[in-house]
């Protein structure tokens, strides 16, 4: 079982580790792209890109001063057993110390004042959303996505009758529209169905997905592969200057949705592709990948 | 190249060069842009002189300590969201340099080439090894704006690599590369 105080140490942890440094698959896949381009500025793009994940992992400094506003995603196993954490509390307070220690940008304000609330926490403020499975495990996702990418989001409400390929071509459209103000190389996430809402939770939930997953989906598996081959072949490249490098990777996922209604959405993600999970057994125990 | 730029070397510059920066810059956001044109049409003054300055669009991670300010982590912010300020902030202030991300419209555009500016783009993200090139805070005014929109002045060794975007003759990187996207796009699909 774990204590309310080495959860909140784990969760500060946590944030520190997403905050700090990048996924291996990430790191992996910018490395590539530096080694596929060829014009000087692309290049240059890519090794300013590579030395600063170097440098925020040797200076333990956030990778960009834009450090996103905070998002937690719980997963509670059912087995778990340990359900009286005060979640809501503990991950805010987590927040607050670590916006100061490592230290975080404020990025919170209140829409009604126009005030910072200088702690990165207020109303509805860190975003929490809850999910059960059917494990003995808790997990804790932190995603800080900044919002140079986040403003770049797109919701279409099509009519059901919308044939495949003009979907295609509306997500298509939207990255060439998008792309450059999101920091690229991007992940790209799309969110197939469901409410606007779910759509819009799938779409950036699916920018969690490690680059070089497959698809268990095998329709949506070559949808991905076709849409980052026509991404690249635009040519809108690194930072939007040019280049062979516009997307990382596409994720796809899917919800049944109204028969009356077919909402798509598509999500970006900037190259600082942050990410990091809590992972809490039923003794207490736990780790952060 | 060092700061304060004069219209002539800028005028030399190309869309497509990259540049290193040496001398002072100073950040502005939405905000303090938006304060600096009210100041400006009430006939007050800046609490620094931008004349011929190098405008960075980037809200800073900081930290202090003791009455000293530390430059955490400070890399450029989308430059669009300036968009409906930097046309008079660039004419009014003489700006030489607008350094950001992303690139900027048809208004700024015009602005560079009638003024004798650039614009230039700092890797969007690279916050860490932005923050390693500002060797000193030399001061820090509007605070009451919040960290990030406050106007920070920088004190800056080989800051880049600088790629400029867009030149003083209307050169635009980014909207070439946009438009080249947009033809390949209907021709692949």
């Amino acid at each position: 079982m774990i204590v309310e105080e080495d959860f909140l140490k784990a969760v500060k942890n946590l944030i520190s580790k997403a905050s700090l440094e990048l996924p291996e698959d990430v790191i992996a896949a910018l490395k590539k792209a530096y080694e596929l381009e060829k014009t000087p500025s692309a290049r240059a793009i890519l090794n300013s890109i590579l030395n600063n994940i170097q440098l925020a992992k040797t200076l333990r400094r956030p990778i960009c001063q834009d450090t996103g506003l905070p998002l937690f995603i719980v997963e509670i196993g059912r087995n778990f057993n340990n359900c009286r954490i005060d979640y809501e509390n503990i991950l805010a307070k987590a927040v607050k110390e670590a916006t100061k220690e490592i230290p975080l940008r404020p990025n919170c304000v209140d829409p009604l004042t126009d005030l910072n609330t200088g702690d990165n926490t207020g109303r509805m403020a860190p975003i929490i959303f809850y999910n059960f499975n059917d494990s003995d495990r808790l997990t804790v996702t932190y995603f800080p996505k900044g919002a140079g990418s986040e403003n770049q989001t797109g919701l279409y409400m099509l009519t059901p009758s919308t044939p495949i390929k003009n979907i295609k071509k509306i997500i298509l459209t939207h990255i060439v529209e998008k792309a450059a103000l999101s920091c690229p190389p991007v992940i790209v996430g799309v969110g197939l169905g469901g409410g606007a809402d779910t759509a819009l939770y799938l779409a950036k939930k699916a920018l969690l997905r490690p680059i070089g997953s497959k698809n268990q989906e095998p329709l949506l598996s070559s949808m991905e592969s076709e849409l980052l081959d026509l991404i690249n072949k635009t040519g809108i490249g690194p930072m939007g200057l040019g280049g062979s490098t516009t997307a990382l990777a596409v994720h796809i996922d899917y919800a049944c949705r109204h028969t009356a209604s077919l909402p798509v959405a598509v999500s970006m993600q900037c190259w600082a592709a942050r990410r990091a999970q809590l992972v809490v057994s039923r003794n207490g125990d736990y780790t952060i990948i | 190249m060092n700061t304060p730029l004069d219209e002539k070397t800028i005028r030399t510059l190309r869309a497509g060069d990259i540049v290193y920066l040496n001398g002072v810059i100073f950040t502005m956001r939405d905000k303090a842009h938006s304060k600096a044109l009210e100041l400006y049409r009430k006939g007050g003054t800046l609490p620094v002189s931008i004349q011929n300055g190098v405008i960075y669009h980037c809200g800073p991670v900081v930290r202090k300590i003791g009455d000293k300010w530390e430059i955490i982590s400070c890399g450029p912010t989308t430059s669009y969201r300036m968009e409906e300020y930097e046309s008079e902030l660039i004419t009014e202030y003489n700006i030489r340099m607008i350094i950001g991300k992303g690139g900027m419209g048809e208004r700024t555009v015009e602005a560079l080439s009638k003024i004798g500016a650039v614009y230039a783009s700092f890797t969007g993200g690279a916050g860490v090894l932005a923050a390693q090139k500002i060797v000193e805070v030399e001061n820090v005014h509007w605070l009451e704006l919040g960290i990030p929109e406050a106007l920070w002045v920088l004190k800056v060794k080989d800051f880049g690599p600088l790629i400029i975007t867009i030149d003083s003759h209307k050169n635009n990187i980014y909207s070439r590369i946009r438009s080249e996207a947009f033809r390949k796009l209907r021709d692949l699909t």
